[in-house]
């Protein structure tokens, strides 16, 4: 289509460049600050269901869920990413969803809040380190979120990236793992009612050192299967290679499902630390939600698809 | 450098290498551990005593590079805390960490290297603990307690190993202390030659 003369615009009222590029970035700015108000660290959710899938155990206290972490990009102690995550910056957030999908989206965080009613799922999570804990997560299914992309028939596997930036997170370097960090899940898997994104915890904004602004949360695998602070969803044919299983794939398996008689090779599944605990609690299979996935894993070889 | 020589100078030393499990234990008592204090006293009594253990093998070739031959008696100091630090280690592992289940703790060591090498560790450092006093010196002769006391190397080694197989992926710190006992190690060979200058300043 021919475009009439009279329709271009003068080359004397395009803004310049980098006057625009600085009217943005004051924009965004402006933005950030206004969404900082509305989601940022510790800030009140409201509004959130309760859950039949919580369970009745008492949530490991608040300082301990904010302080043991495992969070590689921002330090590998547990008591690294509290400091080091703290002036990680969660706003504005995108998350693309794409892949074998029929409508791949790029989502903003307030996208992503409006996707289903919140709900808080109280889990146990174990860590394949040997220690658990009992959080309440705030967050929805994850299956509201793919039902809105459509995945075709293609789609067999989900894929997590998590957001990395060498600059925001220099301590990653160190960590001995190669970044992005890639998890990943079957489809069925990941259309469990149980696996959820979360977006908060003890009623709050997530903090920074557990995943902000969203992750994962799958109860009945080891904690690493569980990305933080997502960037990406990729639905996929083929099964991914997973950080860990890249890493280490004698000791980490993509399933990863709880499970007390698949030893870790340097130390026993059988029992775990339940913070807050002195003796050692009996680990149970699937970390206790079997009656909900036991059966997605019917016929298979536990050990050998650890 | 005299005052190295001091019964006091020697409590200080014993003092200050008994400080870290003085801290672990207060803290512990308030509550200042963290979410994991189990395994804050399991990682604090291991780090002190793969460092006591370098501090051990450091005192011979200070004492040849400075000519010092006063710091001799602080080896057997350091080698002794090193050793208490690791009892310590393993009592944590045998009572909180596995409640006494010899089955579970037979098996660990078993199937588990790194705590294989953590037992080779403890295993070489146990004889130079019994043998640490002057009467066990005479009784066995120079040469052999000499010879036997090398297994202080090997304590060390297996130390660092244990360290590097139980981490997951940041090797920095097994990495760190390897490289200060290859320093050490190499340090033992090198002023081998200036011996007879570090004895005459004696």
């Amino acid at each position: 289509m021919p475009i009439p003369k009279s329709s271009l615009i003068p080359y004397s009222e395009i803004t310049p460049k980098p006057l625009y590029l600085s009217r943005r970035a004051l924009m965004g700015a402006a933005g950030g600050a206004l969404f900082a108000g509305l989601a940022s660290a510790g800030q009140k959710l409201a509004g959130f269901g309760k859950s039949r899938f919580s369970t009745t155990e008492k949530p490991t206290p608040y300082a301990s869920v904010t302080t043991y972490n495992n969070f590689y990009e921002f330090g590998s102690d547990k008591d690294d990413p509290v400091v080091n995550a703290r002036s990680f910056k969660t706003s504005p957030w995108t998350v693309v969803v794409d892949g074998e999908v029929a409508k791949p989206r790029k989502l903003d965080l307030d996208a992503i809040m409006k996707l289903a009613p919140l709900e808080e799922r109280i889990y146990r999570l174990r860590c394949v380190e040997g220690w658990s804990m009992v959080v309440p997560w705030i967050g929805f299914e994850l299956g509201a979120l793919i039902r809105l992309v459509e995945p075709t028939s293609k789609a067999k596997y989900v894929v997590f990236e998590t957001y990395y930036d060498k600059r925001q997170m220099p301590e990653a370097a160190g960590a001995g793992l190669p970044f992005p960090y890639v998890e990943g899940l079957r489809m069925d898997e990941a259309l469990n009612p149980l696996t959820i994104i979360a977006v908060g915890l003890y009623g709050q904004v997530l903090p920074n050192q557990n995943g902000a602004p969203l992750r994962l949360v799958v109860p009945w695998k080891y904690g690493f299967k569980s990305g933080k602070s997502l960037s990406r969803i990729r639905f996929v044919e083929k099964q991914p290679r997973t950080t860990w299983m890249a890493a280490n794939p004698r000791e980490y398996g993509f399933y990863a499902n709880v499970n007390p008689e698949v030893d870790h090779p340097r130390w026993s599944q059988a029992r775990e630390r339940r913070l807050g605990e002195f003796t050692k609690r009996p680990t149970l299979i699937f970390n206790g939600y079997g009656s909900l996935v036991a059966s997605m894993y019917s016929g298979m070889d536990l050990k050998r698809s650890f | 450098m005299r005052f190295l020589a001091a019964p006091w100078a020697k409590a200080g030393a014993i003092a200050l290498l008994a400080a870290p499990a003085a801290l672990l234990a207060w803290n512990g008592f308030h509550g200042q551990l963290g979410p994991n204090p189990i395994e804050a006293i399991t990682r604090g009594t291991g780090i002190w005593t793969l460092r006591l253990l370098l501090v051990s093998l450091a005192v011979t070739p200070l004492r040849r590079f400075l000519g010092l031959s006063e710091l001799a008696p602080y080896r057997r100091i350091a080698g002794l805390a090193a050793f208490s630090y690791a009892v310590a280690h393993l009592a944590t592992y045998v009572w909180l960490d596995q409640f006494f289940d010899w089955n579970a703790m037979l098996r660990d060591v078993g199937k588990r290297r790194f705590i294989a090498a953590g037992v080779v560790a403890l295993a070489a450092m146990a004889p130079l603990a019994a043998t640490s006093t002057k009467r066990w010196m005479r009784k066995l002769g120079g040469r052999r307690w000499k010879a036997l006391h090398r297994l202080a190397y090997l304590a060390a080694l297996a130390g660092t190993i244990h360290y590097f197989w139980l981490v997951k992926s940041d090797i920095r710190g097994p990495a760190a202390y390897a490289l200060a006992l290859a320093v050490l190690l190499l340090a033992r060979i090198v002023p081998a030659r200036r011996q007879p200058q570090a004895m005459s300043a004696m």
